[in-house]
Order: C-alpha cells, then sequence, then structure tokens
C-alpha cells in the first residue's frame, strides 16, 4: 500500500480550516438561542455554586456569634442555612438543566451533521465514488463522527466556567495588589507559547488520525468484505501485515497527539506552580518590608489556583475541540465538493406526464479520464418503444453508453435526451422513474426479499411485489424458502445463489415499471431455462417501452428489433438482427459462433 | 498501573502538600519577620510544584502509551482472529458491527484505561481516607457525612442499571449506521439506478434518529445523576453547618474544628461529582469490552483438526472425492428440509475434469465451496488423494486448491498482487502463464501495467475484465485442484472461445471442477454431474446425458426447453 501525503498543501489547509469552522457555525446557528440559554444556566449554576463558601463563612462568622451570644438567636443561621438550601437547589436545577439543553443542542448538531454528510455522498457522482471507497466514507460518517461526538460530552461547560474564573479571578488579582498581578503577568508569554505550539502540533496530529484510521478502517472494511477470497487465497498472512502498519500509523498518529495534550496540561501546571512560588517568594519580602499585607497574600495565594486550575480544564477542552476541527475539516471537504453530475437548479418536466421513453444521443463524446476518450462522438436515435441490442467486444464501450443513457456520467461534448430533454435539464426524480438500469453487479441490500425488490418502487404492496417476482420467474424460488418474501438475504444478498440474486433484481426493476429499462448482462448468473424464463417476461415488458439490452448470449439479443455492434466506441452495424445475419458481416460472425456454442 | 497509581498519589501528595508549605511559610518566616527563610521556603513550594508537575507529566506520557498500545493490541488480535473465523460467521455478521468494534468500542477502552480506571481508584481511596479523617475530628458529624454516602450510592446505583442499557444500545446502533453507511456505498450504483437517495437517506435518518435518541436517554441519565451528586455533598455541607453550630454552640465542638471540618468536607466535592463521569466511563468500557469480546470469544469453526498434516502440493495426485456428502448453511437451523445438499457422492480421478450442471439455486456453488472449506459438510466427507480434506492443514489444502469464485472479488491493489494474493515470490513467468490462460491480456494495456491499482481505490474494469482476473488469480500457480464456478458467465462469445481453448490444455492434468451454464463450456470436461436440488442425480458424457436424461436437455439446451415453453 502506498503511503499518501498527509497534509494537504499550505492553501488548502487555510482554506479547510476556515471551511469547518464555517461548517461549524452553520451547525450551531440554528441553536443560537437555546446556546445563549445554556450558558444562562451555567452561570447560574456557577454563580450559585461561588454563593456557597460564602454562606458558609457569613454562618461560621456571624450565625454561630450570634447563636452562642447572649441572646442565643438563631435566625440569622437558619436564614443562611434556608439561602445555602436555595442555592444549592438553584446549582442542582442550573447543572441538570444545563445537561440536558446543551445535550440536546449538541446531539441534534450532530444528527444535522450526519445527515448533510449522508445525503451529500449521495448526492456524489460515480466518478467520486469510484475513487473515494466505501472504506472511507464509512469512516467519514463513523470515526469522524466520534470526534466531534466527544466535543458534545462536556465541552462548553469547561469551556465558560474556566473563561470565568480566569477572567474574573484576573480582575480580583489586579485589584488586590498590582504588583504582584503584575508578577503574575509574567507567566503570560510562556502559557501563550506553550498554547500556540500546542494548536500546531495537535493540529498536525489529529489530521493525521483521521487520515490513518480512515486507512485502516478502508483495509478493515475491504478485507472482511472479501473475505472467501482472503481465506480460499491464504492472503491472511500478508493481510494481516498491512494491517498492523496500518494499525501501528493509526497508533502513532493518536500518540503524537495524545503526547502533545500530555505535554500542555503539566505543561500549564507548572508554569502555575512556578509562578505561585515566584509570587510567594516575592510577597513574602514585600511583607517583610511593610509593602503588603499578610492576609492579602494568603488571599493572593488561594486566587491564584483558582486561576490555574480551570486552565487545566480549558487545556482539555481544547485537545476535545483540536480532534473535532481535524474531523470536522475532513467532513467539510466531502461537503466542498460539487457533485460531477448536479441536478438542475430549475429542472425541465417532462412533455407528458410518463417518458415515452424517445433516446437521443447527440455527437455525445465521452471518456472516463481526459486522455483516454472512450467514445469518439456518437449519434444515435432510440425510437420510443424499440428494443435496442448492444453488442461488440469486451471494451467497446457498450457498458459506458448505458451509464450515460442513465446518466450515471456527463458526457464531456454532445447531449443525451429524453423525449426531447436534455438528462441534464431533468429533475433526479423524472429521470429516475424514466430510465433504470440493470447490472450484473445487482447489489442486494441486507434485508428481507420484500425489502430489496420494494426498492423498485418504495409504495409497492406485497401484492405488487409478489406479482413482480412471479412475472420475471422468481417466485418459485422465493416461495420455498422457509420465510419466502420476509426471508433475510444477509450482507449484500449472501443468502442468496447467484441467479437468485439476478432474478431479485430483475423483479426490482420490473417493479419500477420505467419507460426506458437498460438492461447490462443482467443475465449472466442464470440457467438457461431461468433465462428463457426472463426473457418471455421481458418479451412482455419490452412491448410497451424502450429498451437497451446488453448480452453476449444472442438468445437475449434476437428479441431485439435493432441491433448495434460497437468497436471501440463506434458504431460499425446497425439493424434488424435478421438483416444483419443475412448481411454477413461482424453480427454474423458473432451470431455463428454463438450458434456453434450452443452445442 | 502499579507505577501509574504511584505516580498519580505522588503528583496527588504534592499537590497536598503545598499549601502546608504555604500555611508554614506564612505562619512562620512572613509573621516572624525572618526573611532568612524565605527564600530556602520559596523553593521548597517550587521543587513540589516542579514534581508535582513532572509527576503528571510522567504518568500521562506513560500512560497514554500503554493505553494506546493495549488498544493496538486488542485491535490487531481482533483483525486476527475475524480473518480466521469462517465465512459463514461473516454471512450473518455485518462489517459494521465488526468495524464499531475495532474502532469506537476500542477507543472507549482506551479512554477507561487511560482516565477512568486511575482516577477511579485515586478518588475512591481519597473519598475513604477524608472520610476516615472526619470521624476521627468528631465523630458525630463524621458518621452524618459517611451516611451521605448512601444516597450517592443510591444514585450511583440507579446510574448503573440506566446507563448500561443505554450505553450498550448506542454501541450496537453504531454499528449499524456503520452498517447501513457501508451498504449505501457499495451500493450505490443501484440507489442512482434507481433514484432511491431519499429512501436512503430516510432509512439512514431513522438510525441516526434513534443514536440521537439513545444518546438523548443518555444525557439524562447523565445529567439527573451528575446534579444529585453535586447536590448530595452540598446538602450534607448545610447540615453539616446547621449541626455543627448547635455543636458549638453546646460547646462540644470549637469554631476552628468546624471551620478544619467544612475545609475537609470540601475536599470530598471533587471525588463525589467524579463518581458519576468515571460510572459512565466505567460502564461503557464494560459494554465495549463485552461486544468486542462477543467477536473474540467465537472459536473458528473451521481450523485444522489435531490429526491435520501439512502436505507438499507436488506430491498430490489430485483425485477428489466427495463421500455422502450433505451439507446445510449454519444459518438456515437444522431441520431435515434445510438441506442444500444431501447425499452428494461423486468421484474424480487425477487430471480429470468434470462439469457441474444445474438449475439456479440447485447448490452447485455450495457444492464447490466445500473443497477449499469456505463450509464444511454437515454430513459425510470429501477427499483429496482419499484424505478427508480436514486431515490436511488449512494452508495446505489451500494450496493445492485454487478457486474463481461465481463473483470476482478485487481487492484495491495492483493487478501483480491481486493476483498472486497469498502466493508470496510469484515468478513473472507464472503471472503470464495465468493471464495468458485467462486472455487477460488487457492488463498490459492499463495505465501502468501489472502495476496499475485496480479494484475500489483504482482503475475500474469490467464485469468480464474481472472475471478474467479473477481466472488468472485461480490458474496462477498452477494448482493440483481446480475450482471454477461459472467462470466465464461475463465473456462474450469470442474471449469466451479463446479462454476455452487456452483452459482446456492448462486444465490437461489438473483435476477440475467447472460450474457451468452453458452448453459450450461443458466441451471442456470429460464428464458431467447434473445437480438436482441438492443431489447429483446422473453423471456421464454430455452426449450420453443429452440423450438419456430430459432433466439435463431442459437444463441445458436452448432450443429444446425454447419449444417445450411455448
Ligand atoms: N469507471 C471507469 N473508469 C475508467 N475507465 C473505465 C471505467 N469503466 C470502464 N472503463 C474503460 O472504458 C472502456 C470501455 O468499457 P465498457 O464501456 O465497460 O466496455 P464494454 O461494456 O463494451 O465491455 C474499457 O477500456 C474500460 O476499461
Ligand atoms: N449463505 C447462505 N445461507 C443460507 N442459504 C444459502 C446461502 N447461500 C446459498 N443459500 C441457499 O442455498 C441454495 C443453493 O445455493 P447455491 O449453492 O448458491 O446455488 P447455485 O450455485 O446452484 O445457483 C439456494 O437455495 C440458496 O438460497
Ligand atoms: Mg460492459
Ligand atoms: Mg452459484
Amino acid at each position: 500500500m502506498s503511503r499518501r501525503r498527509v497534509d494537504p498543501p499550505g492553501s488548502a489547509l487555510v482554506r479547510l480550516r476556515t471551511a469547518s469552522r464555517r461548517l461549524l457555525w452553520s451547525l450551531l446557528r440554528p441553536h443560537r438561542r437555546a446556546l445563549l440559554l445554556a450558558v444562562m444556566l451555567l452561570l447560574a449554576q456557577n454563580l450559585a455554586g461561588m454563593a456557597g463558601p460564602y454562606l458558609i463563612k457569613i454562618g461560621i462568622d456571624q450565625g454561630i456569634p450570634a447563636l452562642t451570644g447572649s441572646g442565643r438567636d438563631a435566625t440569622v443561621l437558619a436564614v443562611t442555612a434556608g439561602l445555602f438550601a436555595l442555592a444549592s437547589a438553584i446549582e442542582y436545577a442550573g447543572k441538570r438543566g444545563f445537561m440536558l439543553l446543551y445535550g440536546r443542542i449538541g446531539q441534534s448538531a450532530l444528527l444535522d451533521l450526519r445527515q448533510r454528510v449522508f445525503d451529500h455522498f449521495q448526492r456524489l457522482s460515480m466518478s467520486f465514488h469510484e475513487r473515494y471507497t466505501s472504506g472511507r466514507m464509512v469512516s467519514r460518517l463513523t470515526s469522524d463522527m466520534d470526534s466531534i461526538a466527544e466535543l458534545t460530552d462536556g465541552g462548553l461547560n469547561e469551556l465558560v466556567v474556566a473563561a470565568l474564573s480566569v477572567v474574573s479571578v484576573a480582575g480580583v488579582l489586579l485589584w488586590l495588589d498590582p504588583p504582584l498581578a503584575a508578577v503574575t503577568m509574567l507567566s503570560f508569554p510562556f502559557l501563550l507559547v506553550l498554547s500556540r505550539w500546542f494548536q500546531l502540533a495537535s493540529a498536525r496530529a489529529y489530521r493525521r488520525t483521521r487520515e490513518t484510521v480512515a486507512r485502516l478502517i478502508v483495509h478493515f472494511v475491504e478485507s472482511l468484505d472479501g473475505i472467501r477470497a482472503v481465506q480460499a487465497f491464504r492472503r491472511e498472512g500478508r493481510n494481516e501485515q498491512i494491517f498492523e502498519g496500518a494499525n501501528e500509523d493509526y497508533r502513532r498518529a493518536n500518540l503524537t497527539a495524545l503526547r502533545s495534550i500530555a505535554i500542555l496540561s503539566p505543561g500549564i501546571m507548572l508554569i502555575g506552580n512556578v509562578t505561585l512560588a515566584v509570587v510567594l517568594t516575592y510577597g513574602g519580602y514585600r511583607v517583610l518590608h511593610g509593602q503588603l499585607e499578610i492576609g492579602v497574600l494568603t488571599a493572593f495565594l488561594l486566587y491564584l489556583r483558582r486561576f490555574f486550575d480551570p486552565m487545566q480544564q480549558l487545556s482539555q477542552f481544547y485537545n476535545s475541540l483540536q480532534s473535532a476541527t481535524a474531523a470536522l475539516e475532513k467532513l467539510a471537504d466531502v461537503l466542498g465538493r460539487r457533485p460531477g453530475v448536479p441536478e438542475p437548479p430549475r429542472p425541465v418536466a417532462l412533455p407528458r406526464h410518463r417518458a415515452r421513453g424517445q433516446l437521443r444521443l447527440d455527437n455525445v463524446q465521452f471518456g472516463y479520464r481526459a486522455d483516454q476518450l472512450i467514445l469518439p462522438a456518437l449519434d444515435l436515435v432510440v425510437p420510443a418503444g424499440q428494443t435496442l441490442a448492444l453488442v461488440g467486444t469486451t471494451g467497446g464501450g457498450k457498458t459506458t453508453i448505458a451509464r450515460l443513457i442513465a446518466r450515471f456520467y456527463d458526457p464531456l461534448d454532445g447531449a443525451v435526451s429524453i423525449d426531447g430533454v436534455d438528462l441534464r435539464h431533468l429533475s433526479e426524480r423524472d429521470l429516475r422513474r424514466s430510465i433504470v438500469m440493470v447490472t450484473q453487479e445487482n447489489y442486494l441490500f441486507a434485508g428481507t426479499i420484500a425489502d430489496n425488490i420494494r426498492f423498485g418502487r418504495p409504495s409497492a404492496s406485497l401484492d405488487e411485489i409478489a406479482q413482480a417476482a412471479k412475472a420475471i420467474g422468481a417466485a418459485t424460488f422465493i416461495d420455498a424458502l422457509p420465510d419466502a418474501y420476509r426471508t433475510r438475504v444477509h450482507r449484500r444478498g449472501g443468502r442468496l445463489s447467484a441467479g437468485q440474486r439476478q432474478l431479485v433484481a430483475f423483479a426490482r426493476a420490473f417493479l419500477a415499471d420505467p419507460a426506458v429499462l437498460i438492461l447490462d448482462e443482467a443475465t449472466s448468473s442464470l440457467d438457461i431455462p431461468s433465462e428463457r424464463l426472463v426473457q418471455r417476461a421481458l418479451r412482455t415488458i419490452m412491448s410497451d417501452r424502450t429498451a437497451v439490452v446488453i448480452a453476449h448470449r444472442l438468445s437475449t439479443v434476437e428479441i431485439a428489433d435493432r441491433v448495434l455492434v460497437l468497436d471501440r466506441g463506434r458504431i460499425v452495424e446497425d439493424g434488424r438482427p435478421t438483416d444483419l445475419v443475412a448481411a454477413g458481416g461482424r453480427y454474423a460472425d458473432l451470431h455463428r459462433q454463438w450458434l456453434n456454442s450452443l452445442g | 498501573m502499579g507505577w501509574m497509581l504511584a505516580l498519580a498519589f505522588g503528583a496527588t501528595a504534592a499537590l497536598i502538600a503545598v499549601p502546608l508549605v504555604i500555611r508554614h511559610l506564612v505562619d512562620g518566616p512572613v509573621r516572624q519577620r525572618e526573611p532568612g527563610a524565605i527564600p530556602a521556603l520559596g523553593a521548597l513550594v517550587l521543587a513540589f510544584g516542579v514534581t508535582e508537575a513532572l509527576l503528571v507529566f510522567f504518568r500521562r506520557w506513560m500512560q497514554t502509551a500503554s493505553a494506546l498500545g493495549m488498544e493496538t493490541a486488542i485491535r490487531h488480535d481482533l483483525y486476527r482472529h475475524l480473518q480466521r473465523l469462517p465465512v459463514a460467521f461473516h454471512d450473518q455478521w455485518p462489517s459494521g458491527q465488526l468495524l464499531s468494534r475495532a474502532t469506537s468500542d476500542l477507543a472507549v477502552l482506551r479512554r477507561f484505561l487511560s482516565f477512568g480506571l486511575i482516577f477511579g481508584i485515586v478518588n475512591t481511596t481519597t473519598y475513604i481516607a477524608v472520610i476516615v479523617l472526619l470521624l476521627r475530628l468528631h465523630w458525630p458529624l463524621g458518621l452524618a457525612v459517611a451516611v451521605s454516602a448512601v444516597p450517592i450510592i443510591v444514585v450511583s446505583k440507579r446510574v448503573f442499571s440506566q446507563y448500561l442499557t443505554a450505553a450498550r444500545r448506542m454501541q450496537d446502533l453504531q454499528g449499524e449506521l456503520a452498517t447501513l453507511v457501508e451498504s449505501a456505498a457499495q451500493g450505490i450504483r443501484v440507489i442512482k439506478a434507481f433514484g432511491r437517495h431519499q429512501h436512503i437517506g430516510r432509512q439512514f435518518a431513522a438510525n441516526a434518529r434513534d443514536l440521537h435518541d439513545t444518546a438523548m436517554a443518555k444525557t439524562r441519565v447523565l445529567a439527573s445523576c451528575w446534579s444529585k451528586l453535586d447536590l448530595i455533598p452540598n446538602l450534607t455541607l448545610g447540615l453539616m453547618l446547621a449541626v455543627g453550630a448547635i455543636e458549638v454552640a453546646g460547646g462540644r465542638l470549637t469554631v476552628g474544628g468546624l471551620v478544619a471540618f467544612v475545609a475537609l468536607q470540601t475536599a470530598l466535592l471533587w471525588p463525589v461529582q467524579s463518581i458519576g463521569w468515571i460510572i459512565a466511563n466505567g460502564q461503557e468500557a464494560m459494554t465495549a469490552a463485552d461486544r468486542v469480546y462477543e467477536v473474540l470469544d467465537v472459536r473458528p469453526a473451521i481450523t485444522d483438526r489435531r490429526t491435520a498434516r501439512a502436505v507438499d502440493p507436488a506430491t498430490v495426485r489430485g483425485r477428489v472425492r466427495f463421500e455422502r456428502v450433505g451439507f446445510a448453511y449454519p444459518s438456515a437451523g437444522s431441520s431435515p428440509r434445510s438441506a442444500v445438499l444431501s447425499e452428494v457422492s461423486l468421484d474424480i480421478a487425477p487430471g480429470e475434469t468434470v462439469a457441474i450442471v444445474g438449475a439456479t439455486g440447485s447448490g452447485k456453488t455450495s457444492l464447490v465451496s466445500l473443497l477449499p472449506r469456505t463450509h464444511d459438510p454437515t454430513t459425510g466427507r470429501v477427499t483429496i488423494d482419499d484424505r478427508d480434506i480436514r486431515d490436511y492443514t488449512l494452508d495446505s489444502l489451500r494450496s493445492i486448491v485454487g478457486v474463481a469464485f461465481e463473483e470476482p472479488t478485487l481487492f484495491s491493489m495492483s493487478v501483480r498482487e491481486n493476483l498472486a494474493l497469498g502466493c508470496h515470490g510469484t515468478s513473472h513467468s507464472a503471472l503470464a502463464e495465468a493471464i495468458d490462460i485467462a486472455q487477460a491480456g488487457f492488463v498490459y494495456d492499463l495505465p501502468q501495467g501489472l502495476d496499475t491499482r485496480i479494484g475500489e481505490q483504482g482503475h475500474s474494469l469490467s464485469g468480464g475484465q474481472r472475471q478474467r482476473l479473477a481466472l488468472a488469480r485461480a490458474v496462477l500457480g498452477r494448482p493440483r485442484v481446480l475450482v471454477l464456478d461459472d467462470p466465464l458467465s461475463a465473456l462474450d462469445v469470442h474471449t469466451e472461445a479463446l479462454v476455452e481453448t487456452a483452459l482446456a490444455a492448462a486444465l490437461r492434468d489438473t483435476t477440475a471442477i467447472i460450474v457451468v451454464h452453458r452448453p459450450s463450456t461443458i466441451a471442456l470436461a470429460g464428464r458431467v454431474a447434473l445437480l438436482m436440488d441438492g443431489t447429483i442425480t446422473a453423471v456421464g458424457t454430455h452426449s450420453h446425458l443429452m440423450a438419456t436424461i430430459p432433466a439435463y436437455r431442459a437444463v441445458l439446451s436452448a432450443t429444446v426447453g425454447t419449444e417445450e415453453a411455448r
């Protein structure tokens, strides 16, 4: 596995940082009122908490003398006790209220972010997904989210409390004794340098953590998904080595990140403790020389702790923030990608409610990579209702044409249109309702068979589902399963045989009932009788819709009205199957070979 | 662990020592105006302060490394274990659930090991020490404080029961979410083809909302518990103050004593408040560990027997026999109806090629998957050279048997690595030969030839191309026994003919079992076995079966079937 560079170049980094901040803000903005309320609750809780010690002091200083004095007066004590109880109650309510509110804000922001990222992933084009890999997508939506979620377990709490006490204590210190306060301020440059170092070091480390965990996840997911091949080809050992490498990289990245906080937090403590010693010594001399009251020095020393201790918490928060920011950068990067095959802002409606299914490719030019054109210039008109078969050698561009018609990609030049409307101007809904493609991959989702067929039309009833299965010849095997349509098919449909999966995929497309049906080698795993059943069904299905069929078994092609023979992205023959056989060209050759292959 | 605790206690001791020195300094030299002692005491404070910081630093530094080391080691074990668990396990466990165990759950464990555990111990110790001190200062008041532990325990217990279920549910949901994301990524073509973004998006939303609700349930438990853990010591403090005042009034306690008491009681606040956090952390760690061990505790069902021996592939002749083999998928239950294969017997001579023919779902794939022990038969046995394949070590068995699965699996790595997979040191000529047999010469035309990265992260290949690579992988290294499950289904007629010719030559002295759907491929095989509903109903040459077995004709012949169908 090649190591990819971890840090994007400087300018991109800055852009990502800004984008991640903007993302964070856009997540919090809808909650700004609630956030304000949460801060108020937090303040109430803290003020009530601070009142406690003061009330105790009054109780001891005034309540007890009053009680023990001649009057034996218990009112002061009773009142302070009452106030103390009140303060405790406010603190309790404030804390509870804050935690609930803050939890709600954090969780709904998280929910919002999850949904946004997921939806955006779904909108991005196939060419994006081909490169990004499922493992990384999983990593973004799980591990990165975990990092951000940590910010919701606390976070704000520490930030507000710490900021509050640092500021107020600093004021008190200045008010108590400016020279001593000035000595205290000497620690600031050190604090600043330390935190700046931490910011840089941890940002890099956490970014690396995100990268390495993604790599780990990609390998993990991929090797377990292909476990059959891994075991059959004894790949376990090598995989283990690769995983160990990724695991080790992740450990190192984490170690660097966690060690930077392991330096920051005792570092702040060290600065605080040294400051304390300096203040103590300097203050001691000043007291000796009568420039300072002992009481003031004592108070100063006590407050000094209250000044540095919250900084510890602040540093913890800072740490979570850095980790979350690294994750947010990754998500901002995903959210910042524009879909390569975008939905039009103002879609054009199809001329009629239901598409008739006339397809047109005008001078279509296409290549997956800029330097390699697969289709140099393709012109094609498929009248509504026609069944068109594409044949030709592997790599000729048949699948590519199918993908263009299904708008998995947009042509580099030229246009693909249905009923005279450019596909790029159609809404996603109209497009997908009109054109459906079935491929040989026919992925099934974990869930029941009924769920998978229903995928073609989510509103379909169980009855309609069963009918679709019957039409395609899948009902026999489904009915024989122990739970029939409610049989769970496991991951990727692994509970079924390959041919059964294809039948389910067919039923799914049948149920969708599109105006244009594209079949790309969709029957390759079927045995001959099943294929025959499917073909019989296809004949009925295709009679009233446009169909584009790609198959090397010419039995499927024979039911077509028209055949195109492709060679390196160009149409070399075009005509009715019987005519082409008679004409004795490429198709006739293929046909002969196929007849021979039937034995 | 011991070290960590020592360091943590050391740092706490240094923390407590500093105020003592300060008190000494203020009460001594400063009050008595003895400047000479100030530098020494100042230095002492400095020393304690630096020591505290250093001890904390060392503890964190070391703990980070050890907790991370542990996390990494468990993750490695988990992965290794997962790779050894059989396909039947992976069929039923979504990889998202496994993944969330290997990432989120292990991170929770790590956090507990680096913070929760240590502070749990340190804070409990502090709590007990302070209570003992309080009891010695003034036992009635001390007792009152000690009794305040009762509501604390009650509150904590409630958290125990409520939080545990929520934490577990949260982790399970995280696994589910990961699974969903993975299938949404892998099924993206289908989702796009049907325009079902919203449909999948809604599923995701429902799952994410569950996660949200569970997180909120957790928050509610914590909010209730943490705020109460704040309240209880506070109320105790207020009560103590009132009772203490009465005691002072009655002359049974000095004011100074009360002040000291209050001061000490304040030292209890943090340990008590932290209990809530530590419990939560600990429980999450507990459920996370449970989840991890649920997987680690699964014994691999397919392993080397004790009697298993490694065999040099070169000495294998390659006689394969299925002896009254029965098989049912573990997930399907154990009723006789659930059997996929029953009483399958088949004897294949060394070097012979046998084709398996049967309708979709008749059990062909299941049958051939027994040979590389992807699954083990439920009854009967499979032998190679008259030895039960379970008596070969897995490693040597799988080096004897080469497989091309029905669905070609490619990994995101170079073509070369994809072909070699577990075979180390594959020679260039062996690679070239395998590519030749599979007619996969297109790989030379890829941008970086054999070093082009393919699979998910690399160059996309068409179905036919993938299938040919899978075939090349199977024949690479010339295994003695070759299992090809519908190896040519995605090829066009022309390419298929070329592959067949090349394969025929390659198969000459290899024992081969080929699952086929098309008559053309059958030419490769000397004999054909017809599989119907999990039993072999006929074995013979193609022409013989064609002539005598109508069922066979129905499965294989396009023309006859079409006529019958009409
Ligand atoms: N996603 C892709 N990225 C890059 N190249 C591709 C991709 N899909 C196909 N190709 C290449 O485009 C060419 C045409 O492929 P394809 O349309 O699948 O052919 P066919 O379906 O006729 O076999 C082939 O050379 C193939 O390797
Ligand atoms: N992992 C599995 N768990 C349970 N049942 C399965 C599993 N895989 C296949 N089956 C069932 O076993 C039967 C035989 O499947 P398979 O061997 O794949 O058939 P074939 O390869 O002949 O088409 C089918 O009915 C299928 O539903
Ligand atoms: Mg194709
Ligand atoms: Mg099969």
